[in-house]
């Protein structure tokens, strides 16, 4: 369904917090550049802040995969989060609003979730956790009545 | 002029305006610097006689959780120590994603800009 546009995926380190803002950086960057507005590119930036943090946090670091997409109909930006850590024993507890591990407000997955389209977790206990994250440059229909 | 590099960690300047303090947070924020600035407020708070603190975020890109979190421990640590916080500036798009993410401040005061809440700080109750 997601076919890859022309551009290729950009992958960063994450094993500090200097490492979250150049993540965030690069994102912001990204988002501009395929045309997400100033609303979704703070949506995403601020998504992939609590990914790359739960990633540093929980996953003991690894890295993010910024990827732009092309559906043939609107652009998009995939984020992928990947750490080798010990793994998500509950992920439907992880998932709730306000159940924290790791001393922060509980927000990270379920409100991360909530900012994008489309949302997955792969992980399993003892072997790590990939955080896929995707969304859509939002397609407003376009009011052409004049012009046809 | 180009953006700081996010690697390079800079002290947010804390400036004391009669018995306000004014803080004024630039772009990209270390998780470091803010809670290092959470200890500089508070020992400020405690050393000088402060009654009011502003933290202006009108250049900050995003709000997420951790800082949120910084940010409502800042105030809840000012009221113990008897002065009022007051969250100034926040762009709109960074108030649509908070929400989004479900985190709403409660308790935080805020104003529009370091001008209103120089006001909301002057007018005292709460």
């Amino acid at each position: 369904m997601h076919i890859s546009g022309q551009a290729s995926a950009t992958s960063l380190p994450i094993g500090s917090d200097a490492d979250l803002a150049w993540v965030r950086q690069h994102v912001r960057q990204c988002a501009a550049q395929l045309g997400f507005g100033l609303v979704q590119q703070t949506k995403l930036v601020t998504a992939a802040s609590e990914l790359a943090r739960n990633t540093l946090v929980h996953g003991g670091g690894g890295h993010a995969e910024i990827t732009p997409l092309d559906n043939g109909l609107t652009r998009g930006l995939r984020m992928r989060f990947a750490d080798q850590g010990p793994g998500i024993r509950d992920l439907e507890l992880a998932m709730t609003d306000g159940y924290t591990s790791g001393g922060g407000l509980g927000l990270g997955l379920s409100g991360a979730k909530r900012l994008v389209h489309e949302f997955r977790v792969d992980t399993e206990p003892g072997r790590g956790t990939t955080v896929t994250a995707v969304a859509w440059v939002a397609q407003v229909p376009a009011s052409r009545k004049g012009l046809q | 002029m180009n953006h700081p590099v996010p690697g390079q960690p800079v002290q947010v300047p804390v400036l004391a305006l009669g018995d306000v303090l004014l803080v004024s947070l630039q772009g990209e924020l270390h998780d470091g610097m803010a809670e290092q600035l959470q200890q500089d407020i508070t020992s400020r708070i405690s050393t000088s006689r402060v009654t009011g603190v502003v933290i202006d975020i009108s250049g900050v890109d995003i709000v997420d959780s951790f800082l949120g979190r910084v940010l409502a421990e800042i105030a809840s640590t000012a009221r113990l120590l008897a002065a009022r916080t007051v969250l100034a500036g926040m762009r709109p798009a960074v108030a649509i994603t908070l929400v989004e993410l479900g985190l709403t401040l409660p308790g935080l005061i805020t104003a529009l800009d370091v001008d209103r809440a120089m006001e909301v700080l002057s007018q005292g109750g709460s």
